[in-house]
């Protein structure tokens, strides 16, 4: 492995301190460059004053405290607990098709792993189409008759699946990423391969593991409105549904509810960026904790995990 | 048991078969889009990563500020606003077809919002690339925008084509969500096939396997690329 150098800021590296003919060029792109955002931007602003959308008829609504308590508190609630809930399926999804895929008897690895490319492989709106529509239909097939499936059952089972194989990969690279001498050192004081794993192998994992987690937890959050399309009763639907329905504002209504979901899926970042510096730190395991970018760890599909 | 309403519930894939000429528009339909999309999330992503790491201070809190915002809004949420906000009510491409309408806004608001998960993809692979690369090419006097565009970003590139290649299923998977922009593609073709002949185990399986066809052999081809074309040091 090649050992990263220290490195203040990013930029500096690529650039020397800039002499007369750069200072004029950055001074030139400094100028155009806020230019063209403010063009892009005074465009959009224009255009919503055209279709008086500025009108404060259009804002005044979110300066009410009944607007808040009956549509926009209620869907965050609901986005939020079905968040809670999928997050909670999905960690036992991942613990348990994890250790699966981990096994060494193949007739226990080979459908775990199986079930995890599936789900991966598809997008989650199908699954949640289908989750919604397709038991009571299986329930038919065999005589039977289930009560229909709520939106909410529906969009916590498409994100617990989805995000549930997603964990598993993580927690296979995360048990991976510690160095093997742990392991034999385990094996070398004679316990056997479930206390390897649990006592030994686990405990650093999740140390490991921990900002991973927590930023994919900002994945699962945004997939949850996809709960819209399926009329469950979130905060996209509570801004672009319930508000625009009463006020006819969807503009305003779209600004705020963009804002209540940057500003939480940024809190949780940030958490997991904090996590990933506390971890780096922490020497409570052998190996660094995994990059908090998911795209690397689920770049290939039926990969053995990454190397380490 | 009734085993006739068994086997159609379960087994039967006839539904499938008979509606293969809409399944088939459906994902031509998906595959379209993600084209489109995918070159223009690469053009503009890698337009972000340079001005992420440029001298510039205002080009770099600009490309953060977009990277942020759009990473963190759902999507569903973007391509919602794409149709019921830039075409409902602002009127950007309100005269068109819906069809066409449709096509453009989902692939607007897929790539916009792709373009961010490339942007932090990229940055990351600029990461990689060791400190003496930047630094031999500053010594030969290269400027910051030759040195990025002949030294840095190659290396950049080639070393996170993996990454990208999960960055494109994931965009692939996406384009399920354009739907609610009102653009007609394989995941529509799906619910309303649910609607019309009921919501069959074959039906759903029939539209997985599609999807994976798609994504499935992206990830392997990126693997292979990412191995072929990785940069030995």
């Amino acid at each position: 492995m090649r050992i990263r150098q220290p490195r203040k800021q990013q930029g500096s590296v690529l650039f020397d301190a800039p002499g007369p003919r750069a200072r004029w060029l950055n001074r030139v792109l400094g100028v155009v460059t806020p230019i063209v955002v403010l063009g892009v931007v005074g465009l959009f602003v224009w255009q919503l004053d055209r279709k008086g959308q500025w009108a404060w008829a259009l804002w005044e609504p979110f300066t009410e405290a009944k607007v808040w308590q009956s549509f926009i508190l209620p869907g965050l609630k609901n986005t939020l607990s079905a968040a809670v809930v999928a997050a909670a399926l999905a960690l036992g999804f991942g613990v348990i098709f994890g250790f699966g895929r981990l096994s060494e008897r193949r007739w226990i690895r080979m459908p775990c792993g199986a079930a995890v490319e599936f789900f991966r492989a598809i997008p989650v709106l199908i699954m949640i189409f289908f989750a919604q529509a397709g038991p009571p239909v299986i329930a038919d097939a065999f005589n039977r008759s289930i009560e229909p499936i709520s939106a909410f059952e529906a969009v916590v089972i498409g994100l617990t699946l989805y995000n549930g194989s997603v964990f598993v990969e993580i927690f296979r690279a995360g048990i991976r990423a510690i160095p093997t001498g742990q392991a034999e050192a385990g094996y070398a004081i004679g316990l056997r391969k479930s206390d390897v794993m649990l006592r030994i192998l686990l405990p650093q994992a999740i140390t490991t593991m921990m900002p991973v987690i927590v930023s994919q937890l900002v994945v699962l959050l945004k997939d949850s409105a996809l709960g819209y399309v399926i009329a469950y009763e979130d905060l996209l639907n509570a801004g672009f549904v319930q508000v625009k329905s009463n006020f006819n504002n969807l503009i305003p209504a779209a600004i705020v509810i963009t804002a209540i979901y940057v500003a939480i899926n940024l809190t949780v970042s940030y958490l997991a960026g904090w996590l990933e510096r506390r971890s780096r730190r922490s020497r409570k395991s052998a190996a660094v904790p995994l990059s908090t970018d998911t795209s690397a760890l689920l770049a290939t599909p039926f990969s053995k995990g990454p190397n380490t | 048991m009734d085993w006739n309403n068994f086997y159609d519930k379960l087994l039967n894939f006839g539904p499938f078969l008979e509606h293969s000429n809409e399944i088939w528009s459906g994902f031509l339909a998906t595959i379209r889009l993600s084209a489109m999309a995918a070159v223009l999330a690469l053009v503009l992503g890698t337009l972000l990563a340079a001005m992420r790491v440029s001298p510039v201070s205002v080009m770099r809190a600009t490309a953060t500020m977009y990277v942020n915002t759009l990473r963190n809004t759902p999507l569903t949420l973007i391509l919602l606003f794409c149709g019921l906000g830039l075409r409902d009510t602002l009127g950007f491409m309100a005269q068109a077809a819906p069809t066409v309408s449709g096509y453009w806004l989902a692939v607007a608001g897929l790539s916009a919002y792709t373009a961010a998960f490339v942007c932090e993809t990229l940055r990351s692979g600029i990461n990689t690339v060791p400190i003496g690369q930047a630094e031999a090419a500053r010594s030969v006097g290269l400027p910051f925008s030759q040195s990025l565009r002949l030294v840095i970003l190659p290396q950049a590139f080639r070393a996170v084509i993996a990454p990208l290649g999960s960055v494109l299923i994931a965009m692939i998977k996406n384009t399920s969500v354009a739907l609610v922009a009102g653009y007609f593609e394989a995941t529509a073709t799906m619910k309303q096939l649910f609607d019309d002949v009921g919501a069959t185990v074959p039906l759903f399986f029939g539209f997985a396997i599609g999807y994976m066809i798609l994504t499935l052999p992206t990830g392997l081809l990126f693997g292979w690329l990412a191995k072929r074309m990785a940069v030995t040091r």
